[in-house]
């Protein structure tokens, strides 16, 4: 749906901000700009909104040329978040989430209530922050607000630059998670520009990374992290990118399925015979209702008349199948499990991992994208 | 001074909360402090027994009271209205090059004394009315102009590309983010020329405009304490509640939001 392509012989002394750039974006996914420092990624994203003129080249949204429309409606029609947030300090909370509706002629009431949703969206009560000023809010929530205030006109398309770049770690992650959400049931067509690796990685159906202004590699997360195109993109992504990788995994996409189920009371000897038939150090119990309910590792169960229940070692920890594969390792470097049960919303067995299905499920993954 | 007086309105827009409170809590000292000085002045002018000869002077004074208001009010309406656009035009883009020389000019201009321009004025224009309303116009927009042109340049550069990046044009970006966010330095000029303005119109006495000058001066020339003071106090509670007055609008105009004074 976009197809740009744009040579940037910037301002007479000719400093090539973006050269040559060409990229496809489909429809409702984001794509991540990534590079050091002015390699280009606020130029590129400022020529899609035309705040900046392409020295050449062309941008195109939904087929459409966009030097053929009129800039004002087309930026309009774009959402976007700068740098530096820039929420309008002698505006209220409210006022600055309605620019755009009140430039595109809302009813008053209209737009207001769309303010009023939107601030239940990101978890800012209403009433509290409505008629609050910029400067009465913390870091986080002014980003919010500024995230918000591109959505309220709800455009088709997104630029977000470094939206998240002045908060600390901790409310990053929780805003991206809440923008993730979001995302998920709009559906928007987003440029985001980042420079943290690990944001990236979260956020991007696509990564686009830069060098000087030139596009060095486009591709899913996944391919990136798999096949760096060349020495600057291996060097960029840094040598724990494998690890990076994990973030991409979801449990249930790695773990092993073909075990044999070992109930409470099953005898000792049965779960000795399924733990042989694996070949893994340990397997999960479960109780009547299909929840781990302990372990049983291969020296405990050797000739004893017991039934499984007897034998079993508490299970210090399960991991949900939908984490990510992050997530998992971290528990089992942290319980010393090798063997880790993976449990749906219930509780219920799902699965199990191991080292072995972590290694086999990301060397996949490399190979078929 | 009044150099002093320019820094000091425009430091409020970065400076401190503590600053801004301090600012507020000095100016209802001062109003306080000067309507003490006021009222011991009008006790002396009574225990000395010249309070009943000031008072004869109330016909005078009603009539230089109109006159005066309106020689200040007008000199100040028209100054307020001629020197903010200059201010923002000077702001433009395309003025960036030639501004501050320009305002070089005209702060160069602000250091012929009062006097000499009213005397040019009414070389120029006669005597009366106009040449003072005139004089006092001119001594009254630089620190408009002054205020608007750095308001106008201190809005932030990301406000601006955030507002042309939402889809506003140009008109747009002036009349909902520039202006609104330069209004407290704006403001502060306004009441910095205000108050020379009104201290400034005693002397259009001398031009034949009238107001409280006539009092004041002839009252110096013949040597009549009663006849100056007659003059002199309602001149200063003028300039007292003129710059009290400017000071609530300020407070209550400019949005919270970008109003460090609240
Ligand atoms: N107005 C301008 N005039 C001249 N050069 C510019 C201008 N704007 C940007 N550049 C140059 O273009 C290059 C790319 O700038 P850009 O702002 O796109 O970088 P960036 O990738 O967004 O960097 P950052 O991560 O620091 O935001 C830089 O070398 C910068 O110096
Ligand atoms: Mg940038």
């Amino acid at each position: 749906m976009e197809h740009l392509t744009k040579i940037f012989g910037s301002r007479e002394r000719g400093i090539v901000a973006v050269d040559d750039v060409s990229f496809e974006l489909p429809k409702g996914e984001i794509c991540v700009l990534l590079g050091p420092s002015g390699c280009g990624k606020t130029t590129t994203m400022k020529m899609i909104n035309r705040l900046i003129q392409p020295t050449s080249g062309t941008v195109f949204i939904d087929g459409e040329d966009t030097s053929a429309v009129d800039p004002i409606r087309l930026r309009r029609s774009i959402g976007y978040v700068i740098q530096q947030i820039g929420l309008f300090p002698n505006k209220t909370v409210a006022e600055n989430i309605c620019v755009v509706p009140d430039l595109l002629g809302w009813d008053r009431r209209k737009a207001r209530s769309r303010a009023v949703e939107l601030l239940e969206l990101v978890g800012m009560p209403p009433a509290t922050f409505m008629d609050r000023y910029p400067k009465e809010l913390s870091g986080g929530q002014q980003q919010r607000v500024g995230v918000i205030r591109a959505l309220a006109a709800d455009p088709p398309v997104m630029l977000m630059d470094e939206p998240f770049g002045a908060i600390d770690p901790i409310n990053r992650e929780i805003i991206q998670d809440e923008f993730l959400r979001m995302q998920g049931a709009l559906k928007k067509t987003i440029i985001f520009v980042s420079h943290d690796l690990n944001e990236a990685v979260k956020m991007a159906n696509r990564i686009a990374i830069f060098r000087n202004g030139r596009l060095e590699q486009f591709a899913t997360p996944a391919e990136l992290l798999a096949r760096p195109a060349n020495d600057f993109v291996a060097n960029f992504l840094g040598s724990d990118r494998a690890l990076k990788r994990l973030a991409l995994v979801s449990v249930a996409e790695a773990m092993l399925t073909d075990f044999e189920i070992i109930h409470e009371d099953d005898p000792a000897a049965r779960a000795e015979a399924a733990l042989r038939a694996s070949g893994l150090l340990a397997l999960p119990m479960v109780d009547a209702e299909g929840r781990p309910s302990g372990m049983l590792a291969q020296g405990d169960v050797a000739q004893t008349q017991a039934t499984a229940a007897e034998c079993s070692r508490p299970v210090h920890a399960t991991v949900q199948i939908s984490a990510d594969l992050r997530n998992a390792v971290a528990l089992m470097f942290a319980q010393d499990m090798p063997v880790l049960p993976c449990v749906d919303q219930e509780g219920r067995l799902k699965g199990i991992l191991t080292w072995r299905s972590i290694v086999r499920s990301l060397s996949v993954r490399g190979a078929d994208s | 001074m009044m150099h002093a007086d320019a820094e000091r309105v425009t430091v409020p827009q970065v400076g401190s909360a503590n600053f801004a409170s301090a600012r507020a809590r000095l100016d209802g000292i001062g109003f306080l402090f000067l309507l003490v000085f006021l009222l011991a002045l009008l006790s002396w002018a009574w225990s000395s027994g010249m309070l009943p000869e000031i008072l004869s002077y109330r016909e005078d004074i009603i009539y230089l009271f109109r006159q005066h208001i309106e020689l200040v009010v007008s000199a100040a309406v028209l100054a307020t209205f001629t020197a903010i656009p200059i201010g923002a035009v000077l702001s433009r883009p395309a003025f960036r090059g030639s501004s501050e020389l320009i305002l070089q000019i005209f702060n160069l201009s602000m250091t012929i004394p009062t006097l000499a321009i009213l005397a040019l004025s009414m070389s120029v224009l006669g005597i009366g009315f106009a040449p003072a309303v005139f004089g006092l116009w001119a001594m009254t927009i630089l620190p408009i102009i002054r205020n608007t042109y750095t308001g106008l340049r201190a809005v932030s550069p990301h406000l601006i590309e955030a507002a042309r990046g939402m889809g506003m044009t140009p008109a747009q970006v002036f009349w909902r983010v520039e202006l609104p966010n330069a209004l407290f330095v704006i403001f502060g000029g306004i009441r910095i020329a205000f108050s020379i303005c009104v201290g400034t119109a005693p002397l259009a006495f001398l031009i034949g405009a009238g107001g409280f000058g006539e009092l004041i001066f002839t009252g110096i020339a013949l040597n009549e304490t009663p006849m100056v003071l007659a003059g002199a106090i309602p001149t200063a509670l003028i300039a007292v509640i003129t710059d009290f007055l400017i000071g609530r609008v300020q407070y209550h105009l400019v949005p919270r939001g970008i109003n460090p004074l609240r």
